[in-house]
Formats: structure tokens, C-alpha cells, sequence
């Protein structure tokens, strides 16, 4: 089940990049990354090992520019992150030098960031309200 | 056009989140204003709704049940792309402007159970958000992204995998 799983941790990429970064408010078109089954291959391949855009051309018999195209679009959904090293770019699963223990993190630290903006604005309505009750007493 | 940014404070506190040991996370951070206020922003539902789901998410809250009291319901609907989920546990502690400690049982397997607690110090408050998983494995599963945290998509998910993949 390594595929599948792969492909739910994918998703959960997906979810989690929504819920920190309010991308679009449409699920359905977050998951159009992982609408194509060549894309789908692509993100079972990198959760064996990492790989060059150039050998998973190869590997799914396309030309480069087919390849760098699917690239973005998965790179876009914060699916795969690239490096560059040289002359060669690298690809591998999930966002740009994280781990998935600090990706979690990172993501949890998004998310109870924008609650607790949120809650700062209404304790500051709140404590406004209670101003504005004691000077009219 | 008179612009007045007054919807902001002017300095934002930072917020920290870090794993405890093999079955924790923590988040904190701090208030500019005493537990009572705190602690009323998040058991009255009015008031937690306004601030609970960022803004922007691509889910919506549907309705907000929540009898803060010790031994007390709680059920949140969300609205997700058309379909809805639910969140939904039981109050295990209530201590009024001090603690709040609930279940969380919307999963097949056991939950985390997650304490909030809210500490005075010099007139703000200290926030501390503890989810405590059964298990070093549970938090594992959370972490690598499986079903606990949004059980309802990941199945619509699989679905729509499992249809493409034939």
C-alpha cells in the first residue's frame, strides 16, 4: 500500500499548504495535481528514492520539457520541492528542506498562527466592549 | 481616503509549537489581556467561531455546539467542497479562566485528548495548547499525514484514486 499511502500523504500536503497559505478555495482543484496518472507516477517514484528531472523523463518516456511541465505543477501544490545542484536538478517529496516532522510543525505553527491573530482582534473587541460599558455606567 | 489600521495590535506575539517527547504537541503563546477574556473567547461559541478557522480556509463552519463544563458536549460541523465533516468530542475538565481539557473523538481509533490552560502573568495571559495522542504511533500516523486529521477528504481522496487508478 506504499503507493497509496504516498499519494495520502500527498494530499494531506495539500490540505495542510490550504489551510496555512488560503490558496485557492476550491479543494477540487488541489487535487487536480494528483489528477494525472503520469503525476501520480511521479510522486510514487520520488517516495522510493529522490531523482533527476532528466532520469524520470526517461523513466516515463517523455521529453524534458513534458517532464519539467509536471514538475511545476506538483512543485506548485507543495507536492515536490527541487534543487538545483550543478547542472543537475534534483527532485524529492514535500516542501523545500523539510523533514516531515518539521513540516508538521511548521504547518500546526501556521495554522495557530492565523487563529490566534484572529482571537488577539477579538479579545481587543472584547476589552473595547467592556471599556465601553464601564464609561457609560 | 482616511486610513486607519485599528483592526491589528501593534505588536503581534509570537506563536511556538514543539513536539514534547513521543506522544505531544505544544503550542504556545501570549495574550495581551487577563485569563478571564481568554478564557471566554474560547468557551463562548460565539465568540470562538469568529476566530477558530482561518480566514480563507477552503472549509467553512457549519454550526458550533460547545457546553464547556465538565463533562459537557462539544460538536463543530465543518463544510468542506459541498460535503460536511464533523469534529466532535467531551469536556473532561473545566475550570473556569483556568483550564479547559477535552476528547476528540471523530476518528475510528482513540483520540488525542488536548488541555488548554490559561496563566496569568503580569496582567496577560499565557496560553499553552497540549494535544496528547494514546500513543507514540498515533502521533507518528498524525505526523506522516494519515486520515486523523481530515478523515472525510482523505476518503473522498481514495476514492477518487482508486477510480483513476483502474
Amino acid at each position: 500500500m506504499k503507493p497509496l499511502w504516498d499519494l495520502r500523504w500527498a494530499a494531506y500536503c495539500v490540505i495542510l499548504n490550504h489551510m496555512v497559505q488560503y490558496a485557492t478555495p476550491d479543494l477540487d482543484l488541489s487535487f487536480a495535481a494528483l489528477s494525472d496518472a503520469t503525476r501520480r507516477g511521479v510522486i510514487e517514484q520520488l517516495g522510493r528514492a529522490d531523482a533527476s528531472i532528466t532520469s524520470l523523463a526517461e523513466k516515463f518516456q517523455m521529453t524534458l520539457t513534458g517532464m519539467k511541465k509536471h514538475i511545476s505543477v506538483l512543485e506548485k501544490a507543495g507536492l515536490v520541492s527541487t534543487e538545483k545542484v550543478g547542472r543537475v536538478r534534483t527532485c524529492r517529496l514535500g516542501q523545500a528542506g523539510l523533514e516531515a516532522e518539521a513540516e508538521w510543525i511548521e504547518a500546526h505553527r501556521k495554522l495557530f498562527e492565523a487563529r490566534f491573530n484572529a482571537l488577539d482582534n477579538v479579545i481587543l473587541e472584547m476589552k473595547q466592549e467592556e471599556e465601553d460599558e464601564s464609561a457609560s455606567d | 481616503m482616511n486610513q486607519q489600521v485599528t483592526n491589528h495590535p501593534l505588536a503581534q506575539n509570537a506563536t511556538s509549537v514543539e513536539r514534547k517527547g513521543d506522544r505531544e504537541l505544544v503550542v504556545t503563546r501570549t495574550f495581551d489581556a487577563e485569563p478571564r477574556i481568554v478564557f471566554k473567547a474560547w468557551s463562548d461559541p460565539e465568540l470562538f467561531r469568529k476566530w477558530w478557522l482561518p480566514e480563507g480556509a477552503p472549509m467553512t463552519l457549519l454550526s458550533c455546539d460547545m457546553d464547556v463544563r465538565t463533562g459537557g458536549n462539544y460538536r463543530l460541523e465543518f463544510g468542506v467542497g459541498g460535503q460536511s465533516t464533523e469534529f466532535f468530542g467531551k469536556y473532561l475538565e473545566v475550570v473556569p479562566d483556568e483550564r479547559i481539557v477535552w476528547t476528540n473523538d471523530e476518528s475510528d481509533e482513540e483520540g488525542a485528548v488536548t488541555t488548554v490552560t490559561f496563566e496569568e502573568q503580569d496582567g496577560k495571559t499565557l496560553l499553552s495548547f497540549h494535544e496528547l495522542y494514546p500513543t507514540r504511533e498515533a502521533l507518528e500516523e498524525a505526523m506522516t499525514g494519515a486520515a486523523a486529521a481530515l478523515p472525510t477528504q482523505l476518503d473522498q481522496l481514495d476514492e477518487l484514486l482508486s477510480t483513476l487508478s483502474e
